[in-house]
């Protein structure tokens, strides 16, 4: 037999899968369904049956990912302590971010992302270290502080939510509606599905690499924060309210957080087949492996947000598809990510051309995430810059 | 003879290089490029805008190549039509031999070749050969695999496989492209371009009512793929969309009517816009149902297959009342000026001059922060993102807009803003004036005297501006001085320079300290200059203030600004360009709603191959098709393992069924 086992397997791996389950799996499922019930059983009377669909999908979703993927566990709960933590200092006053201790030091919303902003930045030195010295102990250090940063990042747009609301029950929205508030969702999912993989290949050799396009993104927040004063709330424009918002933006930004991954796996590969770091990275397939899996999710998440932006788009502006500069950038990444799907997968292309062709691909994204809203005018204006 | 075969197998290389993932590559690359240039570009501008930025060279050949409009244009659909064309022949070529694959289990497969499997290990069963079959297909069924077993000479072969769904997936994400392809095509331009040629329709252009369009700018109702603009003011009804073509317009009746009730725009309290809404009835032409709707962007109406949205808003024709305050030589008493938005009107008494009233918005929301001033101290960036901003958003009340072509035909558009408005603590009547779209705005500031009124600045300019007045002006000025010599050579200079001031302003002043005084005295000239001009405007306020029956001051601190005001605001006054300045003085506000009507045939093609792209992509990634072997000989089972996918879990995988195997045959595995 040619190939090597990365990892033992367990022995009775052929039982039904729910006999796999653990009692933190069950603890977890049920919390997550009080957690629904709670929440309809309070705001039931609120949501529309749009938002009742999307909170009770949320449900097997949630609970899905935390049985495949069980840190998602505790990271859910962390999040879910802070958040309610946030949510009950506040008492329904907005001035106590000011007075309160906790909230003003550590988990308000705009606290909690910059404190998400600093674990990134130390998880990469963490990583980078981790990479110059051949130590693990710093890559787990690394690999910590990133899963913080998740935490903080996420507590902070949940607490932003609830902030919205306190603002005034017309004002209150989803946190995804302008460029700094997907800054930080992009810099999460990003991070989220680098965790995921860091798992599932039992490697932290590539926080190294992947971090710094994380960073590179809360730079880019903080200084539109400063310099724009980006980070206030603002009430959403006609176009924006629709319960579309809510998918259309997470699933554009699983995209984009696949194609930087794959992006910088890319250089991660340029530079082992090049000979240069070869001993301290995985090995080119697991690499290459890598690539293909982020590219994967990436390109089916774009898809259906893309196709999500066209039902959208046919709702508020008439027609599912105009050729506005930003529908027509998504389509470019579309059919880029499409190309070099169909050479991996048809032609079995592998190798540095690919790795290329992923790093050229990020390029192309953030031209279409960042770009045409600097450069180019249109319709799709509400992250201007 | 030769021909036909020649003729075939050109067919054949043809059909080959069309329906080849190269060919499909390359046309994806192209039509990349091409959508990039149509976000480059701005696409359908007027045509003197790309005259103006290409040039007299570029802008024909730009316009010929169809850049200006490269989503419609005739090698843009020729591209698609490729794409589609080459997918449905790779569909076509691939959908037998696929069709095989996902139902064959290739259970005819020989030893030799699963010996050649790089995933592929042997076992020694220890359990009995009669009950090896049956252990093996439990653990498979187990697994999720479905199998045909073929029993040869001396020995057996299980073959299953699990996950042929995903070759599915193939099949779904191609014909989803060609659908989606073909329903766009169907809503696209395509439809009008083929009813303007074959049917001979023109587009119209130029001020006329509904009734007076021609039958060659009238599309039928029968039109089943349009998209086009429903204007309506505020209580009028209309039945036609109009839709825009080539710098003129087609006009589509809709088989309802639309009656706009109302229309509103709410806000926020920080002024940004919450809501547009049109409540209107929709009465359907031949069956006469009325529909009483509210439209709202995000919540369109449908009915006889056309939707209808809220696209936009205009001003309906709002009563505007104004008061013109003459502002050339001679004397203008302000005078009253009542129209509508919309009306054109001749002003024979300000020498020819022709006025536009074009639009008026009565909530305009700025933000009044300076430009560059610098963000907040950086520990407010802790808390919540919910506090007040740093940014100074403000409501500066109703704006209307107006055009003035004075007899030569130049025109200028000018901006005013009805209330007053206060910069660095000041308050002013505000005007902005420019002479091309594309020219920055001057701005005319007019100070507010204590009564919170511009009379007495409009005073001011008459003062100087109006012969007669200047004279008083300058009386007034010398008043103050005892000597009679001295009164007599400051009124000559005061003379001179109110004329030479409204002449040509302060660079008529410069002009002529550089022609009349040496070099070494100039600055102190144009300082005396000025500090005559400024003494001036001082008199002429007060005596505004004197006809306005109010106290006179002596020249302090506090009305310094106004006095810097009122002559920042003379000097620019001679830019204005205007013969007036039309003051808001009431208004009644009537909104026109813009709805935007759609027929799109293609809608239901696009969204149902969207479905299934969604699909066919989740399938062919995710669904991975797993084939395993097991081949009972005397003393072995071959475990061999294939899929169509190459990753690295297909090793974890395969390790993973052959310790099952092992364990459900009671062998230990050995490596094969």
């Amino acid at each position: 037999m040619e190939t090597a086992s990365s990892r033992p397997v367990a022995p009775a791996a052929h039982t039904h899968w729910l006999t796999r389950l653990n009692a933190g799996d069950w603890l977890f499922a049920i919390a997550i369904i009080f957690g629904a019930g709670a929440a309809y059983s309070r705001y039931g009377q609120m949501m529309d049956t749009y938002e009742d669909a999307i909170l009770f999908l949320h449900v097997p979703i949630l609970i899905g990912l935390g049985w495949a993927w069980r840190p998602f566990r505790l990271f859910a709960a962390a999040v879910a302590a802070l958040s309610l933590t946030s949510i009950w200092f506040y008492q329904g006053d907005l001035a106590r971010a000011e007075q309160v201790f906790f909230l003003k030091y550590l988990i308000s919303s705009q606290t909690a992302v910059s404190w998400m902003s600093v674990f990134f930045f130390t998880a990469t030195g963490a990583y980078w270290i981790g990479l110059a010295s051949r130590s693990d102990s710093a890559g787990r250090i690394g690999c910590a502080m990133t899963w913080i940063a998740a935490v903080m990042g996420t507590t902070g747009l949940f607490v932003r939510w609830y902030e919205s609301y306190l603002l005034g029950p017309d004002i209150g929205h989803i946190p995804v509606s302008n460029l700094y508030e997907v800054f930080v969702f992009f810099s999460l999912i990003t991070a989220l599905l680098y965790l995921f993989y860091e798992g599932r290949y039992n490697t932290r050799k590539l926080g190294a690499f992947v971090l710094p396009v994380i960073s590179a993104a809360v730079i880019f927040l903080l200084w539109y924060s400063f310099t724009r004063d980006a980070y206030q709330i603002q009430p959403l424009v006609p176009a924006l309210q629709s319960y579309w918002m809510k998918i259309h933006v997470p699933a554009n930004f699983i995209g984009y957080g696949g194609f930087a991954i794959a992006a910088m796996i890319g250089i991660a590969y340029l530079l082992v087949s090049r000979g240069r770091l070869a001993s301290r990275l995985p090995e080119l397939h697991v690499l290459e492996d890598v690539m293909y899996k982020a590219i994967a999710i990436g390109f089916a998440f774009f898809t259906i947000a893309t196709i999500l932006g066209a039902l959208w788009a046919a709702e508020a502006w008439g027609s599912y598809w105009q050729w506005d500069p930003k529908e027509t950038w998504a389509l470019i990444v579309w059919i880029n990510y499409a190309a070099w799907l169909h050479m991996r997968l048809t032609r079995n292309l592998r190798g540095a051309m690919l790795a290329w062709w992923a790093v050229v691909g990020l390029f192309v994204t953030t031209f279409a995430f960042v770009g045409v809203n600097m450069f180019l005018s249109g319709l799709h204006s509400y992250g201007s810059l | 003879m030769q021909h036909p075969t020649k003729r075939a197998s050109f067919l054949d290389d043809l059909i080959e290089l069309l329906s080849s993932m190269r060919f499909a590559i390359s046309l994806l690359t192209v039509l990349a490029i091409a959508s990039v240039i149509g976000t480059v570009v701005l696409q359908n501008q007027p045509a003197n805008a790309y005259l103006n930025q290409f040039g007299q060279f570029w802008d024909p050949v730009f316009s010929r190549i169809g850049l200006y409009a490269v989503y419609n244009s005739g090698w843009f659909i020729a591209i698609l039509a490729f794409l589609v064309l080459s997918t449905t022949l790779c569909i076509i070529r691939q959908f037998t031999p696929m069709l095989r694959e996902i139902r064959g289990f290739r259970e005819r497969a020989r030893e030799a070749s699963l010996r050649n499997f790089s995933h592929r290990a042997s076992l020694e069963p220890t359990l009995p050969p009669e009950e090896r079959s049956a252990a093996a297909i439990a653990y498979l069924t187990g697994e999720g695999f479905r199998f045909r077993v073929d029993e040869r000479e001396g020995s057996t072969l299980i073959a299953a496989k699990r996950g042929s769904l995903g070759r599915f997936g193939y099949l779904l994400a191609h014909s989803a492209i060609v659908l989606i392809c073909l329903g766009g095509l169907l809503d696209s331009n395509l439809p009008l371009a083929l009813q303007m040629r074959l049917f001979g329709k023109t587009a119209v252009s130029g001020n006329m009512t509904f009734a007076d369009v021609p039958a060659s700018a009238r599309l039928g109702p029968g039109n089943w793929s349009f998209r086009g603009n429903v204007y309506i003011p505020e209580g009028k009804i209309s039945g036609y969309s109009v839709i825009n073509v080539d710098e003129g317009v087609l006009l589509q009746p809709l088989p309802f009517t639309v009656e706009l009730k109302r229309f509103h725009v709410d806000h926020y309290e920080t002024g940004m816009p919450k809501r547009y809404a049109s409540e209107v009835v929709i009465t359907d032409n031949e069956s006469g149902e009325v529909f009483e709707r509210t439209l709202e962007v995000n919540k369109p109406f449908e009915h006889r297959g056309i939707t209808l949205y809220q696209s936009g808003f205009d001003d309906g024709g709002s009563l505007l009342r104004f008061t013109v305050h003459g502002m050339t030589a001679g004397e203008h008493p302000a005078f009253p000026l009542n129209t509508e938005v919309g009306a054109t009107i001749p002003l024979a008494s300000s020498g020819g001059h022709t006025l536009e009233i074009t639009g008026f918005r009565p909530i305009n929301v700025e933000n009044l922060s300076a430009p560059g001033s610098s963000g907040p101290p950086s520990t407010s960036f802790l808390g919540s993102g919910a506090r007040a901003a740093g940014n100074n958003l403000r409501n500066l009340g109703p704006l209307y807009s107006y055009i003035l072509r004075d007899p030569a035909g130049q025109a200028r558009e000018y901006n005013n803003y009805m209330q007053p408005v206060q910069i660095a603590g000041h308050w002013y009547l505000i005007s902005g004036v420019r002479t091309s779209r594309t020219d920055d705005v001057s701005w005319l500031r007019i100070p507010l005297d204590d009564d919170g009124s511009a009379d007495a600045w409009f005073s001011i300019h008459q003062s100087f501006f109006v012969p007669e007045r200047q004279v008083a002006l300058i009386e007034r000025f010398i008043s103050h001085n005892p000597d009679k010599d001295e009164r007599k050579s400051l009124k000559t200079v005061a003379g001179h320079v109110l004329t030479l001031f409204t002449k040509g302003g302060l660079e008529a002043i410069e002009n002529f300290t550089v022609t009349n005084v040496p070099e070494d005295k100039r600055d102190e000239a144009d300082m005396a200059f000025i500090q005559v001009l400024q003494s001036l405007t001082w008199e002429a306020w007060m005596m505004s203030r004197e006809a306005a029956g109010k106290s006179v001051m002596e020249p302090d601190e506090i009305n310094a600004p106004y006095l810097r005001d009122a002559f920042f605001a003379l000097t620019a006054s001679l830019r204005y360009g205007a013969p007036f300045y039309l003051q808001l003085t009431n208004f009644e506000q009537r909104q026109a709603s813009v709805l935007q009507a759609t027929r799109s045939p293609g809608k239901p093609l696009v969204y149902f191959g969207s479905l299934l792209l969604v699909l066919g992509v989740f399938a062919m990634l995710y669904i991975r098709e797993r084939r395993l072997f097991v081949l009972f000989k005397k003393d072995e089972a071959l475990v061999a393992m294939s899929s169509n996918r190459k990753t690295i879990d297909l090793n974890e995988t395969f390790i993973r069924h052959c310790d099952g195997l092992a364990a459900a045959l009671g062998a230990s595995a050995s490596q094969g």
